[in-house]
Formats: C-alpha cells, sequence, structure tokens
C-alpha cells in the first residue's frame, strides 16, 4: 500500500502548500512571489497529470498517512474522477495565476495575493482527492480561508459588503457540513468513505440516514450555491479582482459540486431517497433560475456570477439523474464549467476595463474598439449557452439523451430552457455592450494598454481558455472517455474501496454488488 | 447521561438560529459561534460518553480493553475549536470594517454590493 508509486497522491497537495510557504518568505518581493506561484501551480499540474497517468493505467490509487491502515489512519486516494478533475483545475489556474500576474498591483501583493492563491489550490487539490469525510472538512475550511483573504483583496466598500455575506454563509454551510460527519460518525464509527460505503449498506435505511443525507444535501448545496441556497454567490462574485472572481468561480462551486457527487455515489449510493427527491427541484430551480437572473441582471460582472449559479444546476441534474449516462454528461460538464467560468470572469473584467463601468447599458462600441475582446467574450459565450461547436453542447447532449431514458422530463425542460435563456442572455449582452455603435461622437472604449507589456498576458490566457473550450468541442472523445470511465468507477465503486481498504475488503456479497453496481432499488 | 446532552445540544442550536435570523451582523457573528460550540458538543456526545475509563493502553497489550472512552471525537472537535476560533477571529474584524466601510451593522441595510436600481433606461429601439 505505501509503495513509491503511492506518493503520487500526494504531490498535488504538498507542493502548492510547500510553494505557498515559500511564496509567504518572500514577502516584500513580488517578482519573486510571482515566479513562485507560477512555478507552484506548474509543478501541481504536472504532479496532477503523472498521477492521472498512473491511475488511467492502474486504477484507483490510494495512500495512507503515516503508514496506518485505512480505516484508522487518514487517507488520500485518486480515481479517475478526483485526479482528472485536479488535472483541470490546474490547467484554469495557471491561466488564472497568468492573468493575475497583470491584473493584481503593488497593494494586491504586499496583502499576499500569490500565497493566498496557492494555499487555495492546495485546499482545491485536497479536496478532490481526500478519501475521508472529516479530512474533506478540514480541505473545504482551507479553501475557504484563503478565499476570505482573497475576496477582500484591495478593500473597496462592494468588498466588504460582498465578503460579510460570502463569510457568514459559507461558514454556516461548512458548520452543517460538521454536524452531518459528527452525525455519521455517531452512527457508523467511521470517516473512511469507502469504510462509510460499506457500513451505511448495511444500516437500517431510516429517517436518521435520511436526515443525515438531508445535511449533506444542505450543506454542500450551499456551497455549491445550489436553489435556494445560491444568493450569496451573486452578492458576492462580482466584488473582487477579476482574477479572484475568476478563480472562484472556476473551482469553488466546482468542489462543492464533486463533493456532492461523491457523497450521494460513494457513501449512499442507496440512500437519502428524499435528499435525491429533493435534489431533483433544486437541479431545476437553479438551472432556470440561474438562467433568468442572468437574463434580468444590468451588471456584466453580476451577469457572469448568475450564469455560474446556471451551470451548477446542469452538474446536479446529472447526479439526481444518476444514470451512467446522466454522470458522464455532469462530469464533462464540470470540465467544461472549470474552463468557462474563469474565462467569463476574465473576459467580464476586460470589458470593465475598456469601458470604465460594469452597467451593461452603459456599455456601447466594444466590438469597435476591441474586437479581439469581442471575439473572445463571444466565444466564451456561445459555449457557455451550449452551441454545436463548443464544448458546452456535448455534455448537455448527454444529459438531455440520459433524461429521457429515464423519464426525468422535467430535469430534460430545465436543461433545454435553461440553454435558451443563457443564450438570450449572452446575445443580449453582446448586443447592447459590443454590438451597439457608441453613442454621438464618444471614442469606442478601447483596451489599448491591454496589448503592451504585461497586460499582453491578459489576452493571452483568456484567449488560451477560449481556445481550449473551442478545441474540446471539436475534438471531444478524449474528455468523453475519460467521463466514461469516472462515471462508471462512481457506479461501480469496489475498485476504489479495495485501494484504499486493501485487498479483500469486501465481503463476499457485496463484492458482487459494487462491482456489478447493481444497487438494490 | 447522552439524553442531557442531547438536550443542551439542541438548546444551543435553537439559540444559534434565533441569533442567526437577527438584522443585527454582532448578533450573526456571535450565533455562528453558538452554532460552532453545539456541533462540537454534538460530535462529542455522538462518540457515545463514557466516563472514568480514558483510553489507556496497558503496559504489555497491544489493545485496550473495550469499555474506555473515545478519544477520536476530542480529536475531530479539538481540530473543529482551532479552525472556528480562527474564522470566528476574522468575522470579528470583517465585522468591524464593515462598520468602518459601510457605517452600519444593519444587514438590511448592506447595500454596497447589490444596490437597488431604477429600471433600465434602454428600450429595444436603441440596440
Amino acid at each position: 500500500m505505501s509503495d513509491a508509486s503511492a506518493w503520487l497522491v500526494v504531490w498535488p497537495v504538498l507542493i502548492p502548500v510547500m510553494a505557498a510557504a515559500l511564496a509567504a518568505a518572500f514577502w516584500g518581493n513580488a517578482r519573486a512571489q510571482g515566479a513562485i506561484g507560477l512555478a507552484g501551480v506548474l509543478g501541481q499540474l504536472v504532479s496532477a497529470i503523472v498521477l492521472f497517468a498512473h491511475v488511467w493505467q492502474n486504477g484507483a490509487l490510494a495512500m495512507s498517512m503515516g503508514g496506518w491502515p485505512a480505516p484508522f489512519g487518514i487517507a488520500l486516494a485518486a480515481d479517475t474522477l478526483g485526479a482528472g478533475l485536479t488535472v483541470v483545475a490546474c490547467v484554469a489556474a495557471l491561466a488564472i495565476l497568468a492573468f493575475g500576474l497583470a491584473d493584481t498591483n503593488a497593494d494586491h501583493h504586499r496583502a499576499g495575493f500569490y500565497p493566498l492563491v496557492l494555499a487555495l489550490m492546495t485546499g482545491v487539490a485536497g479536496a478532490f482527492l481526500t478519501s475521508d469525510v472529516f479530512n474533506l472538512y478540514v480541505w473545504f475550511e482551507v479553501t475557504l480561508i484563503s478565499s476570505f483573504g482573497l475576496i477582500v483583496l484591495g478593500g473597496r466598500r462592494e468588498q466588504i459588503d460582498g465578503a460579510v455575506k460570502y463569510a457568514i454563509l459559507n461558514l454556516i454551510a461548512t458548520t452543517f457540513l460538521l454536524i452531518a460527519i459528527g452525525l455519521l460518525y455517531g452512527l457508523t464509527g467511521t470517516l473512511n468513505m469507502a469504510d462509510l460505503s460499506l457500513k451505511v449498506a448495511d444500516l437500517p435505511q431510516d429517517a436518521v440516514l435520511e436526515t443525515i443525507a438531508l445535511l449533506f444535501l444542505v450543506s454542500l448545496g450551499m456551497k455549491a450555491a445550489l436553489f435556494p441556497l445560491y444568493f450569496w454567490l451573486p452578492a458576492a462574485y462580482h466584488t473582487p479582482l477579476p482574477t479572484v472572481s475568476a478563480i472562484f468561480a472556476a473551482l469553488l462551486t466546482k468542489v462543492g459540486v464533486y463533493a456532492l457527487i461523491r457523497v450521494f455515489l460513494t457513501v449512499f449510493p442507496e440512500s437519502g431517497e428524499l435528499a435525491r427527491e429533493a435534489m431533483i427541484w433544486a437541479a431545476v430551480a437553479t438551472m432556470v433560475l440561474g438562467a433568468l437572473g442572468a437574463l434580468a441582471e444590468a451588471d456584466i460582472r453580476r451577469f457572469v456570477s448568475f450564469t455560474v449559479v446556471s451551470g451548477v444546476g446542469v452538474m446536479i441534474a446529472g447526479l439526481a439523474i444518476g444514470s451512467e449516462t446522466a454522470l458522464i454528461g455532469a462530469i464533462f460538464y464540470i470540465v467544461h464549467s472549470i474552463i468557462i467560468s474563469a474565462a467569463l470572469f476574465m473576459a467580464a473584467g476586460l470589458v470593465v476595463r475598456a469601458g470604465r463601468t460594469a452597467q451593461v447599458e452603459d456599455l456601447a462600441g466594444l466590438y469597435k474598439g476591441s474586437p479581439l475582446l469581442a471575439i473572445g467574450f463571444l466565444l466564451v459565450g456561445l459555449s457557455l449557452a451550449g452551441v454545436p461547436p463548443f464544448a458546452g453542447f456535448w455534455p448537455k447532449v448527454y444529459l438531455v439523451q440520459a433524461g429521457l431514458a429515464e423519464q426525468s422530463y422535467m430535469l430534460v425542460a430545465g436543461i433545454l430552457l435553461s440553454g435558451f435563456l443563457t443564450l438570450l442572455a449572452v446575445g443580449r449582452t453582446f448586443a447592447i455592450a459590443f454590438w451597439r455603435a457608441a453613442p454621438g461622437d464618444a471614442a469606442p472604449a478601447r483596451l489599448t494598454e491591454a496589448l503592451q507589456g504585461e497586460g499582453r498576458l491578459l489576452y493571452a490566457s483568456l484567449g488560451a481558455l477560449a481556445i481550449l473550450t473551442f478545441a474540446i468541442g471539436l475534438y471531444s472523445a478524449p474528455v468523453v472517455e475519460a467521463s466514461t470511465r469516472a462515471a462508471g468507477e462512481l457506479l461501480a465503486p469496489g475498485p476504489y474501496i479495495e485501494a484504499v481498504l486493501g485487498e479483500g475488503a469486501l465481503p463476499a456479497d457485496t463484492a458482487i454488488r459494487v462491482e456489478t453496481g447493481e444497487g438494490g432499488e | 447521561m447522552e439524553g442531557a446532552f442531547a438536550i443542551l445540544v439542541g438548546a444551543l442550536f435553537a439559540i444559534s438560529i434565533y441569533l442567526l435570523l437577527s438584522g443585527s451582523l454582532i448578533r450573526l457573528v456571535l450565533g455562528i459561534f453558538v452554532l460552532g460550540n453545539a456541533t462540537h458538543l454534538l460530535i462529542f456526545v455522538a462518540g457515545r460518553l463514557t466516563r472514568e475509563e480514558p483510553p489507556l493502553i496497558p503496559a504489555g497489550m497491544k489493545f485496550a480493553e473495550a469499555g474506555f472512552a473515545n478519544p477520536l471525537p476530542q480529536a475531530l472537535i479539538l481540530t473543529a475549536i482551532v479552525i472556528s476560533f480562527s474564522l470566528f477571529a476574522f468575522l470579528l474584524v470583517l465585522a468591524y470594517r464593515a462598520y468602518q466601510a459601510l457605517g452600519t451593522v444593519n444587514t438590511d441595510e448592506m447595500r454596497e454590493a447589490e444596490p437597488v436600481r431604477a429600471a433600465p433606461k434602454l428600450r429595444g429601439r436603441d440596440v
């Protein structure tokens, strides 16, 4: 269990935390911090790719901290989903950090921008790779603490206001998660997810288990911005630096969605009927209300916040349908959404820079003034709405197919309606802010400074993500293949459980059930 | 014993929810503090209460006899206390900064990030 290859699962967590400490040691030196930040995320990306390649070849990989055998020690474990999402998160973080090199100023560096981003990446990778529910809570707190530092970076009045709402609601959410974990421990006497998976299946499916499942849904749903608990997101995500908004939107809600998938498929594969019923309604409401919010919003950065909310609904729709095809769609959508949310907040930040206002109705003539930005915005906007040649289209195909096959017509209608409304919202924003001629003799808003020196990084990082989403749309086979394997592993967690608990951990009858993935419906 | 603690945990949750529903930021922060403490006590009770049996392994044995107090919930609570204490400190500073920057601790008046706006002046023909 603790041979050399098991160390692979530790590096994606260890590298950024060491880089964060090193960056903090160079507090007064922004150039050195920037170099350490880039090197740290790059190192994390390389280690995540190596881990993913190993998991792809050999199956799930686990490592017990201190060599204490699971379930007594804390185990880190990587399957295709966890390792794959770590890779995608690192890719997005690298582009966002490149954007941040040009977007941040000396004040932000003095307040610890680079160490905070690296600490956030530690928490994200830890949450993707842990196999212990209490450890999951700790990684959530690590991301939360670093995000608190990032959201107030700059200290403008509206940032303080947004931070108050963000901090209070997220703290309540993590406390609810802790309550759920405490009750689950009281019921089963274990915290290890693989061990929980076996023990929960043997428990009577009574009201206590239902309550715990609902508590997990409420707390993680709050983190993931699921209806009716998403109101903190559009209240806060538009206030910080564009770089910080991009990293939050790309990673934080997705960690919540990942945790929901992990808890409801690995820990409670067959429990929590009530929570699953609630999940369907929450997913539909999140998709449609998020898209309606985006359509109604007059502030371009809040418009992007609402599209992030709508996307969360689509992912949870996949989990709520629960068939293999639906999970393929949901996992593909997470990958797509990580890239697209980062790119949209970058584009919105550049729009505000060029037009000096975030109010869509006060912006005009951006296409004439900054054609590159206009094209970038249109590319990511169309991908967001799920127009065919882009990456946003394919996961929706899988989700709609799965929804029709499982007769979840409400979810299918929600996905299609939210896609249509999002397209309207993107079209409206583009027509007013970019396409409309600037009134009178006013010069079109230009983004001149951005095309020189460090400013090129702003365009380069947005362009890289826009090209990436276009490329995934044209050549989606690798992502589909990885999502298919990840979905298969989630539905038949036998190998994951054996990787964590060791060979022969599965009782004979359980082994058959979990390996074939057939539940006792 | 567990029953009495369960009632205490329930009372603490009720108090924290009452405080969380308040419109004053200070009461909200205190509500989160009480909620955290209620949760710590809940984990403690969920790990079962065993009195007068410390989790010590006698000399020459690898495992303790059954019936000793469960040390794991205490380790979990210790972690959670440290985290919630540091976040409580952050929240206090944030509340103070919010009072300085916004001039109010009433959450209904904190509309800086989401201002109430008049209806948009744009019409279809302008596009």
